[in-house]
């Protein structure tokens, strides 16, 4: 038994220690908007926030995050609200298949909430861990540019 | 199932996937309407208008365009609502789409059965989608005329509201779904001019954009239904290989795990969740009979490939090469073996039951995945339901659809709903690949140095031999020459011909297939010519051009717009390439330097024509993305075998591009009242050709070989 907070959401999850939080999260939790891209690492889909940091959920055991909080693309903003990066991502038209977007949003919500005004060179950086098949990157770095922009003049 | 379905069984249809699904999937808006998040059609309201098979009206004004192509990102839902709105004269407001279950009604007239690919969607369904929603409109208006007692002909729809001006009369097209259901269907109703669209050529945003931003659109791998089990299947390391024997031991003393055996793919893990099924998966110790191609290695395919452009057949002959004289180049080009790597790596889920089958897939064939069900079931087709949902990248990957055969099989053995999800090693390990390719390219330019002859030899598996056998015909697969022998330049004599290599390694079509792979070798080779006739590579090929407008006309608008032959930053120097695809021309300029064998782009300019723009922003965003696509294929990726294996396994050895090395793509949409023709893989093939052609700006060298780390080496 593993107890932490998934979404701000107390859960006791009866799986084995060694499972990794994208497993508990998908098939226990039923949370899907976290992907399994690669298992290894890296490609980024499974980005969740591990008490605020990003971490790819894929190789991180639930037992890493055990009264800790996790924060999954379905908690990024309170329900019926959206996050600054989801609103730009729409204004953008950033998704083209969508299925690594919770992740980059996910590493993207890292990166502006530890860096507010991201250079081009760090948003690079901090979004390289995130593979996009579909090639969105010139509009993912215009989103996170955006969402920056207009955070800061909030 | 023979014949085509009729409206009863369509409802029927519709309303037992939208039962089934709310089962297992939320439907956050609390609506019975079709649900954008999942694609599923949703109830059937009573009232309802479905004049075809293409669109409903709901009483509650909902517009439910049925979507008979797979949304992998392209954007053809979206494409295909707006189409129809427009003919319909419905506020893109009120659509919404859900995907098309596998039935005749939804075949479609190139490929004869629902498959989406080959850039066909758009230019495909174009017409039939604009005739449902004009001949939709047409049964509101007169349903209305009807109702008010007036002459149709006096009436008009916009916005979805009819009106008769003379008595100020409206009606909602929600409000006249129940009596528009009782008009007779008209035939041959006309279609607007294109001055009268509305929606078309316009800006709309996507409609699966709200839903991919926030976890909610659901992916194959998503799919849940209720009593379901995971599996994983372990496949022969060597392609074609079979199970000798397996010990479970192991995999079965891990917690959660329900049974092992194995089926024709190889052998099956079962498990409560998808852990636990990857780690007994790992666990499985089995023996392989490796088969016929345990020695084949990418190394000795090459030099066999080499060896087999002698013995290429003539497909395509126009005048005759020999019959010139001048001086003559010859170049020969090779690249790799590549697999698709869609972010979704392969999966299926299934239920098997005694009285039919489901299927949920993530996939571009849903005619084949439902014929892959009937031939494990023994079941027809009418018991075979098959359920699309959104797919995580397609790329070409998804045309082939063995993933449904592993979840259908182990569904049926075990009597329970299956998913089935691969790890991505297996994706890597066990796709159908981009064939491995040897170009071989001659030409002659005559005195003044015009380009008078063109000899073009393609070595390459055979894609068509499996997936489409008809087509390959006296050892010629016409598509294996996309990109070579459909040329836009003019030349009076010419000279296609193609061996297919035969290897053993499974192939199948990637994004611009061939076209990705041959286009290279054009685009190099046509620089080639134009250094050795001491030309401008820009007036060389519009030389060329005269009887292609259409080609001539992107190829200026791309130089133009990034400013081709202007002086560059020192280390820096600009590639063009001119492409052809699915009906579409592109061309496009690439800026370029080196940083040791890596080459860097760090801009392209393209400049596209696929005829009637139904989105622009789409357009926009598919040529981005294709161009991407096209870098990542020729950058550093690569796959290779030894011992029948192949040797890479995951993003960390097979490379894909990412964010640090992904240029920003400037395109130039140009303007047209032509068909509508494809964009979702025009930008692929150029980006190669117009990077090898700047670096040999840059040192002087002639890259004839991809991927470029490997050519700069």
């Amino acid at each position: 038994m593993v107890a932490l907070y998934i979404n701000g959401v107390h859960h006791e999850l009866d799986v084995s220690p060694e499972m990794p939080i994208l497993w508990a999260v998908r098939d226990v939790v039923g949370l899907t908007g976290t992907k399994f891209g690669c298992g290894v690492a890296a490609c980024g889909a499974c980005t969740v926030h591990l008490d605020g940091k990003a971490i790819r959920s894929c190789v991180t055991p639930v037992s890493a995050a055990a009264g800790r909080h996790v924060t999954t693309i379905e908690g990024l903003a309170p329900e019926g609200k959206e996050h600054p990066l989801q609103a730009a991502w729409v204004e953008d038209q950033v998704p083209q298949c969508g299925y690594c977007q919770s992740g980059q949003i996910m590493s993207a919500a890292a990166l502006i909430k530890k860096t507010p005004n991201p250079s081009d060179k760090e948003i690079e950086a901090a979004m390289s861990g995130n593979i996009c098949r579909c090639g969105c990157y010139e509009r993912i770095n215009s989103a996170i540019r955006r969402a920056a922009h207009e955070t800061a003049n909030a | 199932m023979s014949g085509t379905l009729n409206r009863t069984d369509f409802l029927a249809y519709t309303g037992r996937l939208g039962a089934g699904l709310c089962i297992a999937l939320s439907l956050p808006l609390g609506t019975k309407a079709a649900d954008l998040a999942t694609g599923a059609a949703g109830t059937t309201p009573a009232g309802e208008f479905a004049p075809n098979a293409w669109v409903r009206i709901a009483p509650d004004e909902t517009v439910t365009v049925m979507v008979s192509k797979s949304e992998m990102g392209q954007g053809i839902a979206t494409g295909f609502c707006t189409i129809l709105a427009d003919e319909l004269d419905a506020p893109i407001a009120n659509v919404r789409y859900a995907f098309a279950p596998a039935s005749p009604e939804y075949v479609d007239a190139f490929f004869g059965d629902m498959t989406t690919g080959g850039s066909t969607s758009t230019p495909d369904s174009w017409m039939p989608l604009r005739q449902a929603g004009a001949t939709a409109r047409a049964m509101l208006v007169a349903a209305a005329a009807k109702q008010w007692s007036v002459d149709p002909a006096t009436c008009t729809a916009a916005n979805g509201v009819v009106t008769h001006a003379a008595s100020s009369k409206t009606a909602t097209y929600g409000s006249l779904a129940s009596a528009a259901s009782q008009i007779a269907v008209p035939k041959d109703v006309p279609l607007k001019t294109p001055d009268r669209f509305t929606l078309i050529g316009k800006h709309v945003a996507r409609l699966d954009t709200p839903f991919k931003v926030n976890g909610k659109a659901k992916y194959g791998i998503d799919t849940v239904v209720p009593g379901m089990v995971h599996a994983s299947v372990v496949r022969s390391p060597v392609f074609g290989g079979s199970v000798s024997h397996f010990d479970a031991t192991k995999a079965k003393a891990i917690n959660g795990v329900i049974d092992v055996f194995a089926i024709s793919s190889g052998v099956a893990v079962v498990a409560k969740n998808t852990w636990a099924a990857r780690q007994a998966h790992d666990a499985v110790h089995v023996a392989w009979n490796d088969g016929p191609n345990a020695h084949v290695n990418s190394k000795v395919l090459l030099e066999q490939a080499h060896a087999l452009v002698a013995t290429a057949k003539v497909a395509k002959k126009v005048g005759d090469v020999t019959s010139v004289h001048g001086t003559t180049l010859k170049s020969t080009f090779e690249t790799p073996f590549l697999a698709h790597a869609p972010m979704e790596p392969m999966n299926a889920t299934a239920d098997v039951r005694a009285d039919g089958v489901e299927v949920w897939a993530p996939t571009q064939v849903q005619t084949r995945s439902q014929q892959i069900a009937m031939a494990i079931t023994g079941l027809p087709a009418n018991k075979v339901q098959v359920h699309t949902t959104y797919l995580g990248g397609g790329f070409g990957r998804r045309l082939d659809a063995d993933y449904v055969g592993d979840a259908v099989e182990i569904s049926k053995k075990i009597g329970k709903p299956v998913k089935v999800t691969w790890p991505r090693e297996q994706d890597i390990q066990h796709d159908f690949y981009r064939p491995m390719s040897v170009n071989a390219v001659t030409g002659t330019l005559d005195a003044s140095g015009n380009l008078v002859a063109l000899s073009h030899t393609v070595v390459a598996d055979s894609v068509a031999k499996r997936w489409a056998p008809p087509l390959f015909k006296d050892g010629i697969d016409p598509l294996a020459l996309d990109g070579a022998w459909n040329t836009p330049y003019d030349v009076a004599n010419m000279d296609y011909r193609y061996v297919d290599q035969n290897s053993g390694v499974p192939v199948g079509f990637m994004r611009a297939p061939a076209a990705n792979v041959n286009t290279f070798a054009t685009e190099v080779f046509m620089d080639e010519l134009a250094h050795a006739a001491h030309k401008d590579p820009v007036a060389f090929r519009l030389a060329l051009l005269s009887k292609a407008p259409r080609a001539a006309a992107v190829l200026q608008a791309a130089a133009k717009a990034a400013g081709y032959g202007k002086k560059m930053p020192a280390g820096q120097a600009q590639g063009i390439a001119l492409c052809l695809w699915g009906g579409s021309y592109g061309a496009l300029v690439a800026d370029v330097s080196l940083n040791g064998t890596d080459v860097v782009v760090h801009r392209t300019v393209m400049a596209v024509d696929c005829g009637t723009v139904i989105n622009p922003d789409i357009v926009r965003m598919q040529t981005q993305g294709a161009v991407n696509y096209g870098l990542a294929m020729a950058r550093s990726a690569k796959i290779t075998l030894a011992n029948g294996r192949v040797s890479q396994t995951n993003f960390y050895d097979y490379t894909v591009l990412r964010n640090a090395d992904a240029p920003p793509t400037h395109v130039i949409v140009m303007p047209s009242t032509e068909k509508p023709s494809g964009i979702g893989e025009l930008g692929t093939p150029p980006i190669a050709p117009a990077i090898a052609n700047a670096v040999f700006k840059l040192n002087g060298k002639r890259i004839r070989k991809l991927p470029f780390s490997d050519a700069l080496a």
